[in-house]
């Protein structure tokens, strides 16, 4: 490899690095080479992009201040409103849903077990979107039932993302169910507690704090997922924040309300990511 | 090792004839085709202090679970005061109250205070009121040596105060006997003398105790009775003088020996 010569002229003298663990000088320059033509590369691109956009079009049809705040505040008070209502809806639907299914997987009777496997099996399994087509219009068609307007929006949309959320908080449940140790519940039957009072004092507080991080997680995601609403074909009174930038494009041919739309998103799920991340860190210093 | 009194020497000769707290009767437990408990008679008077040694696998963790049915025995009886539990038909919450148990691990209840650990199952179980739980509690937690520690979670408590806290749980409940499962092994050695005393002060007091342990020095002086098992059965017992200081059969000397050396 390389010649031994070239290798000692350590400061510190030869013996604080024996021969076989030196890296030598022509890999630290090859390491510093790299770094030097990856930063280039970027900044090509960087200029490159920048060059050839038409920034003033971008501007006008993008971040047009006028067209954001004209906006206001219907983007706040529909778009936001009603996503968060959307979101809400469909979290605490999807918690009663997961609770029940949770349970059932846990129970020794095998038919039960099945149940909820197969109803969580079809909802992680299937698109959001097409629970949500097959709710907002199978359902009507075939059993004739209309969905109701409540607190203001589409309860079918509610109900599509309940079932999709229902599945996925059911795993999560069941796994912080799981992860409450066995000592817990035989100190608490040692005592002569019933396997109810068991369950409801001991267990499923401490179910739900170990899962309170991936339950955060998860509506940050099915707040996502209100945007997939979008195919409901909802009125102008009941659209979330994505077809509210849409119906704005449709009309003006301008992207800034969209853009706006996207801003909301962020100034929602940014803080709820980070009390994840700080959720996350403080379960981690504690065990 | 640690400073042992030898006060506790006085324990209550146990009654002969008395119907014993806990009685053993050809009791069986396997896992799977693993046979962990090979038929064990054993009676525990009334006051009376047992302890259990052996080797880690002789069985005698799975002997004490199954005394209050944590673990289901496959076969034989297990009575308390001359009660079948084992039968279908026995309410185990009602015996459970009874048997007090003490666990390796503490299993403290981590969401809650030392305060409620030892309140939870009053209220829950003897439907006591909060004023009435909480005044016995702080009695239970003084009489371990906690009382300022009434307000701490788990968490902020060392191994020996944790199961210090453990034992006041179980005392809360005002049980006839005390299940001790290896209660010091997970302690840092020098925690393993405050929990031994609490056990000794309640051995001194009348309680009736089965002990699984390690503290040779324990059995010594505070037993009236000395099991060693090894592979699912009794292999020797009787009093720890004799089973400790004149071990007959050669495992229990291979034992001894083993454990003493160091």
């Amino acid at each position: 490899m390389s010649d031994p010569t070239t290798m000692s002229q350590g400061e510190l003298g030869d013996a604080a690095v024996p021969e076989l663990y030196r890296s030598g000088r022509a890999k630290r320059n090859r390491a510093k080479r790299n770094r030097i033509i990856t930063y280039g590369i970027s900044i090509v691109l960087v200029v490159a992009v920048i060059s050839a956009g038409d920034w003033s079009t971008i501007q006008q049809k993008y971040f047009d201040l006028d067209e954001m705040r004209a906006a206001f505040p219907d983007i706040v008070t529909i778009g936001v409103r009603n996503t968060i209502v959307y979101t809400i809806g469909a979290f605490v639907g999807g918690v009663a849903i997961g609770v029940i299914m949770a349970f059932l997987k846990l129970t020794p009777l095998r038919p039960y077990r099945w149940f909820a496997t197969t109803y969580i099996e079809i909802f992680r399994g299937l698109p959001a979107l097409l629970t949500i087509f097959l709710v907002g219009y199978l359902t009507p068609t075939a059993l004739g039932v209309q969905f109701p307007i409540v607190f203001g929006v589409d309860s079918a949309g509610i109900i599509a993302l309940s079932l999709v959320a229902g599945a996925y908080l059911a795993e999560t449940l069941r796994a912080g169910i799981e992860g409450v140790p066995k000592g817990q519940v035989e100190a608490a039957r040692s005592l002569g507690m019933s396997q109810g009072a068991t369950l409801k004092t001991i267990v499923m507080p401490q179910a739900f704090r170990l899962v309170i991080p991936p339950l955060t997680n998860e509506l940050v995601l099915l707040l996502k997922d209100t945007s997939l609403l979008v195919v409901l074909g909802t009125t102008t009174t009941t659209v979330e924040l994505t077809q509210f930038g849409r119906n704005s494009f449709n009309e003006s041919f301008n992207g800034s309300v969209l853009i706006l739309a996207g801003i909301m998103y962020l100034v929602i799920t940014i803080p709820m990511t980070q009390l994840v991340a700080h959720l996350e860190r403080r379960n981690k210093a504690r065990r | 090792m640690n400073e042992l009194t030898t006060e506790a020497e006085a324990a209550p000769v146990p009654a002969i004839d008395a119907v014993p707290a806990i009685e053993l009767c050809d009791l069986r437990k396997s896992f799977g085709t693993n046979e962990v408990l090979k038929g064990i008679h054993l009676r525990v008077a009334e006051r009376q202090v047992v302890c259990i040694i052996g080797a880690s696998g002789s069985g005698k963790s799975t002997l004490l679970r199954c005394v209050n049915r944590l673990e289901e025995p496959t076969g034989g009886q297990v009575l308390i005061d001359g009660i079948d539990i084992t039968h279908p038909d026995c309410d185990l919450d009602l015996v459970r109250r009874d048997i007090g148990m003490v666990f390796q691990q503490f299993n403290l209840f981590p969401h809650l205070t030392a305060l409620g650990n030892v309140t939870m199952a009053q209220r829950k179980v003897l439907k006591r009121s909060e004023e009435e739980a909480t005044s016995v509690a702080r009695a239970v937690l003084e009489r371990v040596g906690l009382s300022e520690k009434a307000d701490a979670y788990p968490s902020q408590l060392s191994g020996g105060q944790q199961q210090r806290v453990a034992i006041a749980r179980a005392l809360a409940m005002s049980p006839k006997m005390m299940l001790f499962d290896e209660a010091t092994s997970a302690l840092d050695p020098e925690l393993v003398g405050d929990v031994l005393d609490v056990m000794r002060s309640l051995a001194s007091e009348g309680m009736t105790m089965l002990v699984v342990t390690h503290e040779m020095g324990f059995a010594r002086r505070v037993a009236d009775h000395v099991v060693f098992m090894d592979q699912g059965v009794i292999c020797e017992q009787g009093p720890p003088d004799q089973v400790l200081g004149n071990p007959s059969t050669p495992r229990l000397q291979q034992f001894l020996e083993a454990v003493l050396e160091h």
